[in-house]
Formats: structure tokens, sequence, C-alpha cells
């Protein structure tokens, strides 16, 4: 058996155990990367000889916590010391980070081994991974596909075993969408959970960092590792991060889940519609009791979310101005032209389309009827939510309307991409806690389910979908044979 | 939301980009149907609603002012596409109206 198909948790009991050595784990996972990777483009940047080196150093030591020895790769938005970190950008292609991330400094601090960057849509701006200047990246599962976005490299590296575990961001669903479309486990985390000191800024109110990982164990080996206050990220919570005991299948005995029925109805695919009914199924078989809910605002989620991300993408994205760290232009000009044609060179059109409809909405005389309106009704959104977990513990959504769909098949239409983020966009508007897990396979390509919980409700959270996740029976692509 | 040419041209300007020609239509029809779709907002009823500013309950963050060690400026301007000793150089501004009057 290649050790680069197990789980984190069953990785780490080997190394522990000495019946493997670090380096056995990153030439394995370097193995398929070379195999497999210029077919699906997940991995611009490998580190071999840094990754090679580290497991080295590693073999001398005693074997650390859960994380120790496990190779990872981080999405190309959180710095990095190491090689670039370009977010997908041309204006960022040259950019070395001077200083690493909080989440992989703590991940490099837990005997994590860096082993790469993965593919994104520029600035995480995309449901697809179309959006790279590097090119799109390809689903596993079928390379006509999408990986969805933005965290795509991420989803399709974790589902073909081309690492154990990987780091994505979670502006709208960047984590869970790419994850549901891949057949991988990915978790956003309640904001200000997890450090975004080093995650370059995209909507400062809604990023999140997460993991993206073969089993929602694993995942809470990763998120315990990362979260927690850090000093230098102000919005980080500064509260103690609960440890999660885990009972298993049993963990969904009980746990009163509750079913936003007329807000999935909305623009679901009959297959999808169909998987998600069996899932379901599959809570209440594994003891979970259904309970109505209401999210009467959420179907505005993504009206307010267009408004709201795209008005602080055009603040944060103002520091790329070709002086500082970025791309600058060849033509000779005043130091407007320097700005607007280096920017203009280095964003892609998706960014561009974003920073003007961000100055749309915040720009004198549109201020109150978009941006402020749109802050309003995410109040009521939060609402929303308030009022549904006074009745229930989780609530399910599925994680998209459709399995993952073909490569440029949406790229001529902006606003039907946006229209697909509508079951996760929500979790971010009101800060909550959301993980998506695979349910099943259609036409041979999986979809994914949500649990969303009350902020901090992260133990909650997690115990219920490894309930879930038991109760469901997957099967990994690596664990099918077909990769 | 109508959205015109001079419309798009005034954003480019306030966000300093600058599109080609023959992007500024297509640009400009996306816009427009996207701020159409937003309009469904003005439907729902937010009298007396506060908008939110964060989503959890939280207070200002204070520290010590202690000096703590920055980045090495060498690292920093690593990164920059023109610097001089430990500064980033950009072409000259400063005077140029008066060169041009």
């Amino acid at each position: 058996m290649n050790p680069a198909l197990l789980t984190i948790e069953e990785q780490a009991r080997l190394l522990r155990s000495r019946e493997l050595a670090p380096l056995d784990l990153v030439d394995a996972a370097l193995g398929r990367i070379a195999t497999l990777d210029p077919q699906l483009h997940a991995v611009p940047q490998v580190f071999a000889a840094e990754a090679r080196e580290r497991a080295k150093q590693l073999a001398n030591e005693t074997p650390g916590g859960p994380l120790w020895g496990i190779p990872w790769l981080a999405k190309d938005v959180l710095t990095t010391r190491l090689g670039r970190t370009t977010c997908g950008s041309r204006i960022l292609e040259n950019f070395r980070s001077p200083y690493d991330a909080t989440v992989v400094a703590r991940l490099e601090a837990a005997g994590a081994i860096l082993l790469g960057k993965t593919n994104m849509d520029e600035f995480a701006m995309g449901s697809s991974t179309e959006n790279s200047a590097w090119g799109p990246t390809r689903n596993p599962w079928n390379p006509e596909c999408v990986p969805g976005g933005s965290s795509g490299g991420s989803a399709a590296a974790v589902a073909a075993d081309l690492a154990s575990f990987a780091l994505g961001t979670d502006t709208g669903g960047s984590i869970r969408q790419p994850a549901a479309f891949c057949g991988v486990v990915g978790f956003k985390p309640t904001y200000g959970r997890v450090s975004r000191y080093g995650l370059v800024a995209f909507a400062s109110s809604l990023d999140q960092v997460g993991p993206l990982t073969k089993t929602v164990r694993d995942a809470v080996l990763v998120y315990e590792a990362i979260a927690g206050h850090d000093a230098h990220d102000s919005t980080s919570l500064d509260k103690p991060v609960d440890r999660l005991a885990t009972d298993g299948p049993a963990a969904l005995r009980g746990v009163r889940v509750g079913v936003p029925r007329d807000f999935v109805a909305q623009g679901m695919d009959a297959a999808a519609a169909a998987d998600f009914d069996a899932t379901l199924r599959a809570a209440v078989a594994a003891g979970a009791t259904l309970v109505d809910v209401r999210l009467e605002r959420a179907p505005a989620s993504i009206a307010v979310y267009y408004i709201v991300a795209t008005a602080e993408a055009a603040a944060n994205l103002s520091r790329f101005d070709g002086v500082r760290y970025t791309h600058r232009t060849a033509q000779a000009g005043d130091l407007a032209t320097l700005f607007a044609a280096s920017r203009t060179e280095g964003f892609g059109a998706e960014v561009q389309r974003r920073i003007l409809l961000g100055t749309y909405v915040l720009s004198s005389g549109y201020y109150d009827a978009y941006y402020l309106r749109a802050q309003k009704v995410r109040t009521l959104i939060r609402r929303d939510f308030e009022r549904a977990f006074a009745t229930c513990d989780v609530i399910a959504m599925p994680t998209s309307p459709t399995p993952a769909f073909r490569i440029g098949e949406r790229a001529a239409d902006p606003l039907q991409m946006y229209l697909s983020d509508v079951f996760t966009v929500p979790a971010n508007l009101a800060g909550l806690p959301a993980i998506s897990i695979p349910t099943s396979t259609v036409g041979g390509l999986p979809l994914g389910v949500q649990l969303y919980a009350p902020p901090l409700g992260e133990a909650r959270l997690l115990q219920a979908a490894e309930g879930l996740e038991a109760g469901l029976g997957f099967q990994r692509l690596g664990q099918r044979g077909a990769v | 939301m109508r959205i015109s040419d001079q419309d798009v041209r005034h954003l480019e300007a306030l966000a300093a980009l600058r599109l080609a020609p023959a992007d500024r239509e297509p640009m400009r029809v996306h816009l427009e149907r996207i701020l159409e779709y937003m309009e469904q907002l003005n439907a729902v009823d937010v009298t007396g609603v506060p908008p939110t500013s964060h989503v959890l309950d939280a207070g200002n963050v204070l520290r010590d002012d202690q000096v703590v060690a920055s980045l090495p400026v060498a690292d920093v301007l690593r990164n920059a596409p023109d610097a001089s000793g430990s500064f980033y150089r950009v072409p000259r501004f400063v005077g140029e109206a008066e060169a041009e009057a």
C-alpha cells in the first residue's frame, strides 16, 4: 500500500511506531505529484529538495504530535518564506514573502512538512480555479471538469493523495465547494478562530483559513494545530480552543439537525437534491432528529455577499500599486500611469470586475443604496441563524446545487458562476463554522453536504460531521484504486 | 441600474485601472447585470436594522506600545520593482506640471 493514500491519523501511527519515516511519506507524495500533477496542475510550486531535507532532519528527532512528519500543501494566498506567494496573479508573479503566515509557522512548529503551494482562482476570486494566471486545475475525478474554487488546487491535491492535507481559505465557500467537487472534507472555522496574519486579504470580514483533508478526524487534527489567538491578527478570537473528543458513529445520536427546506429547494440539480435527501436519511439512521428551520433572508445572501466582498476587495487590492512589491509596467509615463498600467497588466478580468463593482458600491451616491443596505440585510441573515439555532444543534445544507461542472462551461457568465455559491456564502456572512463532507457520487462525480453550527460551535460541528461521515461510508478516490 | 460607458470610465479612474477599449463594453454589460441582480435587496424591509460591522461581538484591541523587531529592510525591498538605498524608487512626478507648462 502506498503510504500517500493513508489518512493523517494512519500515517501518524506508522511514524510513531517507526514503521515509516518522514522521508518515506515525503517521497511517496513527491512521487504522486511527479506522476499526476502534469495533468491536474494543482501544485504549480513544489519544494522537493527543501521538503526532503526537512524530513531527514525530523528523522533525528523524537516523533512529536499528530502532524509530525506529515507532508502538506499551502494555498498560494498564504505567505511562505519558501518559494513565491503569487495568489494566482501576474501582479505577484515574483513576490517572495519575507515572513511566514501564522498558520504556516504553526504547522512548521508542529513538525508538518511543507511540500509546495497550490493553484487557486486569482486572489481567491472564483468558484472553479479557472481564474488562475497559471492556468486551470483539473478535477481528479474527471479531468474535463473543474475542481471548484477558489481553493481548487488544494482540493484536487488532497483528492489525488498528492499530500496528506492542504490548507485553503474560505471567503464565500472557497474551501467547502471545492472539497465537495473533489470528494474530500473541507472545514471553515468560525470567523476569527484562525489567524489571518499572512493570508493575503480578499474580504477581511469574511476570510478564514481552514483545512482540506481526507477525513473529519484529520480536519480536527489540522484545526487544533492552527486555531487560536494570534497577536498579529487583532480580529483573531482570544478564547481557548476546545479539544475535541470523538464518539465515532454515535456522535449523531440525539443531535437535532435543522433543515432549511424552502431555501434548499431553490435551483437544485435533481441528482443533488436526491443525494441531499439520502444524506438526511443517513443522518436519521445514525440517530439524528430532523427539525424544520426557516432561513427567510438566506436567498438574499448572494446579493449581499457580492456587495460586501467586492467592496472589501476594492479597498484591500488598492495596495497592489506597482511600487512596493508587485509587477511594474514597462510603459513610460507619470505616476498615475504607473499605478493604472501596472494594475491593469497585473490583474485578470475577474479581479478587475470585482474591483470595479466594489468601487461602484462604495462610491459617492451609491454607498447607502448598496453597501449600507447590504450590511443591514446581513444583520437579518445573522438573526435568521440565531433563531434557527434556538431549535437545532447544527443545520444541514447541500454544499453546491450541482456537482462539478465542465471547464469553460460557466466562464462567460460571471453572475451564473456567483449563483453557484448560494449554499456556502451564508456561513461567511454570519461568521459561522461550517464543514463539507463527501456524500456519494453521481455520474462519476462526488457530491457534498454541509453542516453549519453556531459561532465557536466547532466541537459540536465536528462531532456531528464525524458521525454523519461514518453513516455515509463514502469511499475516497484513493480507496477506489482509480488513481 | 443602467451603467453607461462614462460610468465605467469613472470607476476605472477611481480604481486606478485602465481597461482596453475592447474590454470596456463587455465589462459594462457584466456590471449592469450584476447590479440589476442586487436590486432584489431593495425589496427587503431594513427599517431600524443596524448594519453589521463585525459578525461576532468583538471589541477594540489595545496593546502596550512596545518596540519589537520589524522585518529587515533589505528583505522587504527585495520585492520592489525599483529601489535605491532604503527607498522605493518611482518616476519623477514632483514638478512635472511645471515642466509641461
